[in-house]
């Protein structure tokens, strides 16, 4: 066992993966001699060559129409979009054709492809770096979007991801790339996609969330149990599919949830995990299910961004109206 | 079976013919003397000193802002040294109708254009007031999406057409810039119309950590334009008579009906690409860095106005002390800027009226920020 970073965790599974599969393919902006922006890739090209692991020119939907052509020949391709504010460049390459791969050719074509990206906020990036698009890539049928909220899901999430035979949209919260270290074996291993993991459990309120806002949620159970709350903290590690299965028990046990996101309200993720304990478990809520989410608005200025973004404090407040209610 | 006919159509060599053409214009060499007398734009001493003076001043505002961000008093930062001639001397040939759509590295230029100082430093530190662009001035915002301004300034251009405005529209991309689809279906797009647009693209050799070389298999980067059927041409980006030259000549044209024009600067980037952590002894050489810094504009062109009586050191030290000021006095203005609420964001979403859901949560953070 190591202790990893999120981003050393990643740079691993990507290792583990083009030595375990010749037709993995690494490529992107900066990715080769400059390990990525976020030092991602570090290594890799002088580790399996440039045949492997390649730079491109600087186009997201060149990059994107790439992988379509490369999974066309067989490869599994692993390319990097270098901030997931830029996807709309590559939208589609992602949403117009790969996710209709299997479908269009009624299966006989697939695109085991896995882009990967930074996305959320938090680190004071210049404009339209950073966001939480997660919702968009969601209501895409035909992808599989995956978020870690750690370095060990990270790590068994990405070798998954890498080797599901459809397109994954597999989303790195920057907060988290070096926020903290966790125990990650050296090892391979593997995380099913659209399994979700219970974090703690609890009794009185279900949190269901993902990524950064992991952490936030295990802050407010601490705080909302020193008042004597017992807290269930969900981290769904896929948002699509949902992992509707552990959702319910544990609303069926706790009676109260709430869903938190660190994307803007309107539609979105939690909307739909919303919906399905309506849909699923009525009669097993004692509240309304409530939301804690960013405001409806742009992803802001980097100076404002911290005021914006929801937090332990936002959980904490919003728990409490549920557990009240 | 028909003899095949040897180079009846030899699609190589026309490249290549077409390629050599594209040579690299000059005016001013590396030791500031006029190489090229037909093409000398011919400015006024006012006029070059005026050009100096600015290029000094934004020598001074990058090294103040490469401190200021090391400090964490800016934020986001694009160095701009050894840019100095192909970002001012293009901007120097328009006039104050002109329309820039800047990249993010195309600060000065707009900051010349008429956007105060402090707001560029409020754009740099994320907040919205830096974005508040006064009426009058007119430019876009420095744009993130590599390319996208190119395909907007054709649309700008078009505008002007339409109007019957005697002004132009230029846009500024990198090489990098020149791989994204926005930047060929932008001169395809003004090409189509025959729109007042000017195209630059500044090589500075590097798109972060990518080499031109990595970037396309063309030669030049102006040749791009031949495809696009519009005029184009490769300089000396750190010539700034050169590129005051073929700037004011594309303006000329896109004023007269000839349509748009595409510019490839040669240049380099001294700094790291942004501040946020890239490392160019990554991939660049201090080899490579120094043997461009000995093209530096600044150098050449301060030979050039000396051996012409035009400047020295006094000179030279009253426009540092001065850009030293103002940047002072834009940064303390910047300081006092309120601080961002997000009932502030909440109201700038729309300009019409409010849907319901933003009407909603404003109620709710302005209750929550009054406390």
């Amino acid at each position: 066992m190591a202790q990893m970073t999120m981003i050393q965790a990643i740079t691993d599974a990507l290792r583990n993966e083009l030595k375990n599969d010749e037709n993995v393919l690494v490529f992107g902006e900066d990715v080769g001699v400059n390990g990525g922006v976020f030092r991602a890739t570090e290594g890799l090209q002088k580790e399996f060559g440039e045949d492997r692991v390649f730079d491109t020119p600087l186009a997201e939907s060149g990059i994107g129409g790439l992988a379509v052509g490369l999974s066309l020949q067989g490869f599994r391709p692993v390319p990097e979009i270098q901030f997931f504010g830029f996807v709309y460049e590559v939208m589609d390459s992602i949403s117009g054709q790969l996710a209709r791969m299997s479908f269009r050719s009624a299966g006989h074509f697939h695109a085991p492809v896995t882009i990967r990206s930074p996305f959320g906020g938090g680190v004071a990036t210049p404009e339209m770096h950073a966001d939480s698009l997660e919702g968009l890539m969601a209501q895409q049928p035909g992808l599989k979007v995956v978020i870690p909220s750690g370095p060990y899901d990270a790590k068994g999430l990405l070798i998954s991801s890498i080797r599901d035979e459809d397109p994954v949209i597999f989303l790195e919260h920057m907060k988290l790339y070096r926020s903290f270290r966790e125990e990650v074996p050296e090892e391979e291993y593997t995380i099913p996609l659209g399994k979700a993991d219970v974090k703690k459990e609890g009794t009185d309120l279900s949190i269901i969330t993902y990524g950064a806002m992991v952490r936030e949620s295990l802050k407010a159970a601490e705080e909302l149990e020193k008042e004597g709350h017992s807290v269930e903290v969900i981290d769904l590690r896929t948002v699509q599919p949902l992992d509707v299965e552990t959702i319910i028990s544990s609303v069926e046990k706790t009676n109260r949830a709430i869903v938190v996101q660190e994307a803007q309200r309107q539609a979105g993720v939690a909307a739909n995990v919303v919906a399905e304990i309506t849909e699923r478990a009525i009669l097993s809520l004692e509240a309304p299910v409530l939301r804690v989410a960013a405001p409806d608005t742009i992803y802001p200025y980097a100076q404002g961004e911290n005021t914006w973004l929801p937090g332990a404090k936002d959980i904490v407040e919003t728990a409490k109206k549920v557990l009240e209610f | 079976m028909a003899q095949k006919k040897a180079n009846a159509f030899d699609p190589e060599q026309n490249l290549r013919e077409i390629e050599d053409k594209f040579e690299m214009l000059q005016v001013l060499n590396e030791e500031g003397e006029i190489v090229n007398k037909e093409m000398d734009p011919g400015m006024s001493d006012e006029q070059l000193t005026e050009l100096m003076t600015r290029m000094v001043w934004t020598r001074i505002l990058d090294q103040r802002s490469i401190s200021l961000n090391r400090q964490g008093r800016l934020g986001f930062y694009a160095p701009t040294a050894g840019q100095e001639a192909s970002q001012l001397a293009s901007q120097y040939a328009l006039e104050k109708d002109d329309f820039i759509l800047p990249g993010y590295r195309d600060v000065p230029q707009i900051v010349f254009h008429g956007l105060p100082l402090e707001q560029a430093f409020l754009w740099s530190r994320g907040h919205f007031h830096g974005s508040d662009v006064p009426d009058g001035v007119n430019i876009f915002l420095p744009q993130i999406i590599i390319g996208a301004q190119y395909i907007q300034a054709a649309g700008v251009a078009l505008g002007k057409q339409k109007r019957g405005e005697k002004s132009v529209v230029i846009t500024y991309t990198g090489d990098g810039g020149t791989s994204q689809g926005d930047f060929y279906e932008g001169i395809n797009f003004a090409g189509a119309f025959n729109s007042p647009a000017i195209f630059i693209i500044q090589n500075n050799q590097y798109a972060i950590s990518t080499p031109r070389s990595l970037q396309t298999k063309a030669k030049t980067l102006a040749q791009k334009g031949i495809a696009a059927g519009i005029p184009s041409v490769l300089v000396d980006g750190m010539d700034p008579l050169a590129v005051y030259a073929v700037t004011q000549q594309a303006r000329e044209r896109a004023l007269n009906g000839g349509g748009p024009t595409l510019i490839e600067t040669m240049c380099y980037r001294y700094g790291p690409h942004t501040m946020a952590g890239d490392d160019p002894t990554r991939y660049r050489t201090s080899e490579t860095d120094s043997e461009w810094e000995k093209r530096d504009p600044l150098i050449r062109f301060r030979k050039y106005l000396e051996s012409k009586g035009l400047w020295n050191e006094e000179k030279e030290n009253e426009v540092i002390e001065r850009a030293k000021e103002e940047i002072k006095a834009a940064i303390k203005k910047a300081d006092a800027a309120p601080k961002q609420k997000v009932s502030d964001f909440l109201n700038i979403m729309y300009r019409g009226e409010m849907p319901e859901n933003v009407k909603e949560q404003l109620d709710i953070y302005t209750a929550k920020e009054s406390k």
